[in-house]
């Protein structure tokens, strides 16, 4: 509990899978009145009373009903109640804000700013980026002290997941990170490390920083100064780069397909298309920022579901050069198998009144398509056709040797995910999980490495063909 | 004064011999069902099947998945004459979802029936399908796309004055059936996903 003494526990009983708290704590904190009448417990606060019933998951809050996911049980002499009793019962008739947060154990009692702080480190080549989420957003500043940054948030307190960083394989930059009260993280990096540069980044609710740290310089201190190159130049399995100023690709999105209740097609095996598009996902943003150096968003980094516009709003509003999105196909005969890359498809009469009068602009064959303003923005995609089937063309001769592939390996389709993209976008169908044998193939660590590699070498080649001149 | 009433009673006439014209006999001329129209019940499935020769049949080409999975193949068949093109339209969707036998497949969810066909005077289509067609789904953007072209590509194959189809699911438009196919606007006839052979005949 985190109110303004500062942090207090408050004890827990846990019955069944259930956390209760007991009332007569929860009085004493909270200066309430308990009496028991009739087979019901009052519980009452500045004139407002909340009415519990023995073995009923229905409270009544002055007057109103709310219902509680297990009954309040007497142990010995004591009521307990489960917690969400503080937020759902306690909440509407208490003078002070308070916020159960259930995931971190956490109750906050005021008006408080404690944002929820989580961090995630990935190798860049040699150099490393860190990661830091703060929910809702807040700001923070960075510092460094010797072989340390310091990153303090402008709050009150932290809500800090545990753990804050999950565990690393080595080698990695960052030797330890830790918490110091009451709102800054300190995070020890190995000796001499070659700087640090900081980038802040909104993401709806969440503030993103990410610090992308340079490794150890061992040759003689060529750069003394604290930034660290930028990642593109220190990634050594680079290809030669043309032109290294302009950086036509800067962020790339990955949208997993389906999640929470959604889980698209399903496996006789028990493969959900959910899980396996989000663990594709995760793998290709690790070898996309770890190869290019780009910054990978994902539409989803767990299993929700997300409405098909906000995916692609999350790519438009971070300017995202490239959507992907990530699927695993079905058919009614078990015996189809193979991948597919999909590229937006648009009717002729959709085009034509997408144009809003330069119907002669629309992409069928391109050109000139800088000057049409008017397009709405659930069709933005139009703009963009040519340049997604350039990018498909690429997928398709990577996956040629190192993903099997359906009869049909390119298609146009009327896909509701890519058509607001405002940027080349493509739907990847990994194959068929109606198929049993391709359900065992799809979910293996072989297939999704090399579906990533070959996926990872058709966005170099892309960045190659943009740095060219490209058809932008 | 009476030349006053035989006025009136001559425009009267006049105008109810116009409603007539316009409501009654002209609708039934054109076997027309009221315009545009989600939401209307005019035309629901089990209404009776307009006046018409009983067992009269008419060929049309109905949609099912191929034997390679990955394409529809057309096959002809006998169905009902339906007599304008909102119940003729409403018979070639009942037959096409209706349950088929081995070997064909159908790309139509098992369980789904048709609860209203709508036809526009500008051609659009709006077939309202029951939830099932949404719930028993199996997924995958291929097996949607075999689907709604399913739908779609039967009504526009069959009758040529229907350009696009829009696919409504209990009567409700719908953003897409499975995640993928977006069905927020009428879709006109794709030869992509039907196979390149000629049609089979299995009659």
């Amino acid at each position: 509990m985190l109110s303004r003494d500062g942090r207090r526990p408050l004890a827990l009983a846990l019955v069944g899978d259930q956390e209760f708290v007991a009332l007569d704590d929860l009085a004493a904190t909270f200066q309430l009145a308990v009496q028991e009448s009739l087979g019901a417990v009052t519980v009452s606060y500045k004139g407002k009373t909340i009415v519990l019933t023995p073995d009923q998951t229905l409270a009544s809050v002055a007057g109103r009903l709310i219902s509680l996911p297990a009954p309040p049980t007497r142990q010995g002499r004591r009521w307990l109640v489960p917690v969400e009793f503080i937020s759902r019962a306690l909440a509407p008739i208490y003078d002070t804000h308070l916020e159960l947060r259930k995931p971190s154990r956490l109750l906050i009692v005021g008006d408080y700013r404690v944002p929820r702080v989580g961090a995630r480190y990935d190798a860049v080549g040699p150099a490393g980026r860190l990661t830091i989420d703060a929910t809702p957003r807040t700001n923070s500043t960075v510092s460094q002290d010797g072989d340390r940054i310091t990153i303090r948030f402008d709050g009150d307190a932290l809500d800090v997941a545990s753990p804050l960083l999950p565990p690393q394989t080595p080698p990695s930059l960052v030797t330890g990170i830790h918490v110091v009260e009451p709102v800054a993280i300190v995070v020890d990096l190995v000796p001499h490390f070659g700087g640090f540069k900081a980038a802040a980044q909104p993401l709806e609710n969440t503030m993103r920083l990410i610090v992308d740290i340079a490794p150890p310089v061992q040759t003689e201190p060529a750069a003394t100064a604290p930034t660290a190159p930028p990642p593109s130049v220190t990634t050594p399995e680079l290809p030669p780069s043309f032109g290294a100023p302009a950086i036509p690709l800067r962020t790339i999105t990955i949208d997993a397909g389906h999640g929470g209740e959604d889980e698209g097609a399903k496996g006789a095996g028990g493969a959900k298309e959910k899980d396996l598009a989000l663990a594709v996902a995760r793998r290709i943003r690790t070898a996309i920022e770890a190869r290019l150096g780009v910054r990978v968003l994902l539409t989803r980094d767990d299993d929700r579901n997300i409405p098909l516009d906000e995916r692609t709003a999350l790519a438009n509003n971070n300017k995202a050069d490239l959507f992907v999105s990530i699927h695993a196909n079905a058919s009614m005969r078990k015996t189809v198998s193979g991948a597919a890359i999909f590229v937006a498809a648009f009717d002729k009469d959709t085009a034509r009144s997408a144009g809003l009068g330069a119907p002669e602009r629309v992409p069928a064959f391109g050109g000139g398509l800088r000057d049409i303003e008017m397009i709405p923005w659930d069709l933005a995609q139009i703009r963009h056709v040519q340049q997604s089937s350039a990018f498909a063309t690429l997928l398709q001769a990577q996956f040629r040797d190192h993903v099997p592939l359906s009869a049909h390996p390119a298609e146009l389709a009327p896909l509701r995910v890519l058509e607001s993209a405002n940027m080349p976008a493509v739907l990847i169908e990994l194959g068929y999980l109606s198929n049993p044998e391709q359900e065992k193939l799809l979910t293996g660590d072989a297939f999704q490495s090399a579906f990533v590699q070959a996926l990872t070498e058709a966005v170099v080649r892309y960045r190659e063909s943009l740095q060219n001149g490209g058809t932008r | 004064m009476s030349a006053r009433v035989l006025v009136t009673t001559a425009i009267g006439a006049a105008a109810l011999s116009l409603f007539v014209l316009l409501f009654v006999v002209l609708p039934r001329y054109y076997g027309r069902q009221p315009q545009r129209a989600p939401g209307m019940t005019a035309a629901a499935a089990s209404a009776p099947a307009a006046p018409a020769p009983p067992g009269r049949k008419i060929k049309a080409h109905l949609y099912y998945v191929s034997e390679d999975g990955m394409r529809l193949t057309r096959v002809e068949r006998d169905i009902p004459y339906g007599e304008g093109s909102v119940d003729q339209a409403r018979e070639i969707v009942v037959a096409q979802v209706a349950a088929v036998v081995d070997p064909l497949v159908s790309a139509i969810p098992a369980g789904t029936v048709l609860r209203a066909v709508f036809v526009t005077d500008k051609g659009e289509a709006f077939v309202d399908l029951s939830k099932d067609i949404v719930t028993a789904h199996p997924g995958g953007t291929l097996n949607e796309l075999l689907t709604v072209y399913t739908i779609v590509n039967v009504i526009t194959d069959n009758l040529p004055a229907v350009t696009s189809v829009q696919l409504l699911v209990d009567g409700k438009e719908v953003e897409t059936l499975a995640g993928h196919v977006d069905l927020r606007r009428p879709l006109t006839k794709n030869t992509a996903f039907v196979e390149e052979q000629g049609s089979k005949s299995e009659n």
